[in-house]
């Protein structure tokens, strides 16, 4: 069933804050097997004019996938969880997510489409720092399979 | 670290160096603690197939990881990319044997835009076949 398009333009309540550590940065930096120093080294960091370790680009998305999350358990929403896939993502980035941000993300449904059974929810996450400066956007499409004919 | 490439040396079609990321089930492991993304067609053979999948598949966030990595090298400073955008268009598949899969990565300069910015275009392929589309990200030049 086509969801409910009275739902496009909503926005969630912001996330509590997620603190970023230094720990983490390197745990992820080692699991995707990336050596740059700027992820690690402070000193390296600061060479290229960060103020502490920087986070991979994708880094961000564990915290906006999980604020996204609250659109897609949404009980009066009504995706089937189950048969969701990612379909694309992008981020446009103000600066890199460093070490020490404590950041909130406010997620909003852009579009709803329904095509060939499927459903197609576009949720833009908004990440703002402590200072409540943006510090990276977030589009997320995820994509509710048709369920199979019996 | 390599030298930073400069915005006035590089032109429309410069190609970025060419790199082969590997995948195995550790890998996924890895990546799912550091993710928070503990779906189990990740990492759970009979719960893949029984969804349908014909095995085992990467995070597409783990690819979509890989693949930057290919203009982060380049520029050296991962703090450059201003934008950067994927679409999944195949699984990466990854067989449970001491090889898993590999992950191959290409880049080249598409456009020069404003503010000393380029934009690159990306190309990821996995067992012949082209995991992401639409694969850009625009950098900042010094």
């Amino acid at each position: 069933m086509a969801l409910d398009q009275s739902f496009v333009g909503r926005t969630y309540p912001p996330t509590d804050p997620y603190e970023v550590g230094r720990e983490k940065i390197r745990e992820f930096a080692e699991a995707v097997g990336d050596a740059n120093p700027a992820y690690t080294d402070p000193e390296a960091a600061k060479a290229l004019g960060h103020p502490d370790v920087i986070a991979p680009p994708t880094f961000v998305f564990a915290i906006t996938f999980r604020a996204a999350r609250q659109v897609i358990a949404d009980p009066k929403l009504g995706l089937d969880y189950n048969r969701v896939v990612h379909g694309d993502q992008r981020f446009a980035y103000r600066r890199p997510v460093r070490a020490g941000d404590r950041l909130t993300v406010t997620s909003t449904i852009e579009t709803i489409k329904s095509l060939a059974g499927n459903d197609i929810l576009d949720v833009r996450g908004e990440v703002h720092d402590e200072a409540g400066e943006l510090v990276v956007t977030a589009w997320t499409k995820l994509v509710a399979r048709a369920a199979e004919e019996a | 670290m390599t030298d930073r490439i400069a915005y006035a040396d590089v032109e429309v079609g410069t190609e970025l160096p060419a790199q082969t990321f590997p995948v195995t089930r550790a890998t996924l492991v890895q990546y799912a603690g550091a993710s928070g993304d503990f779906n189990p067609i990740h990492w759970n053979e009979k719960f893949a197939k029984e969804v349908g999948l014909p095995d085992v598949i990467a995070h597409g966030m783990f690819t979509m990881a890989e693949a930057i990595r290919v203009v982060t090298d380049w520029t050296g400073d991962p703090g450059a990319v201003v934008e950067y955008g994927v679409r999944f268009t195949k699984p990466v598949v990854v067989p449970n044997d001491d090889q898993g899969a590999t992950i191959e990565v290409s880049g080249k300069v598409a456009a020069k835009l404003d503010d000393n910015t380029v934009r690159v275009d990306l190309t990821a392929t996995s067992a012949g076949q082209k995991v992401l589309g639409m694969s850009r990200a625009v950098v900042r030049l010094p």
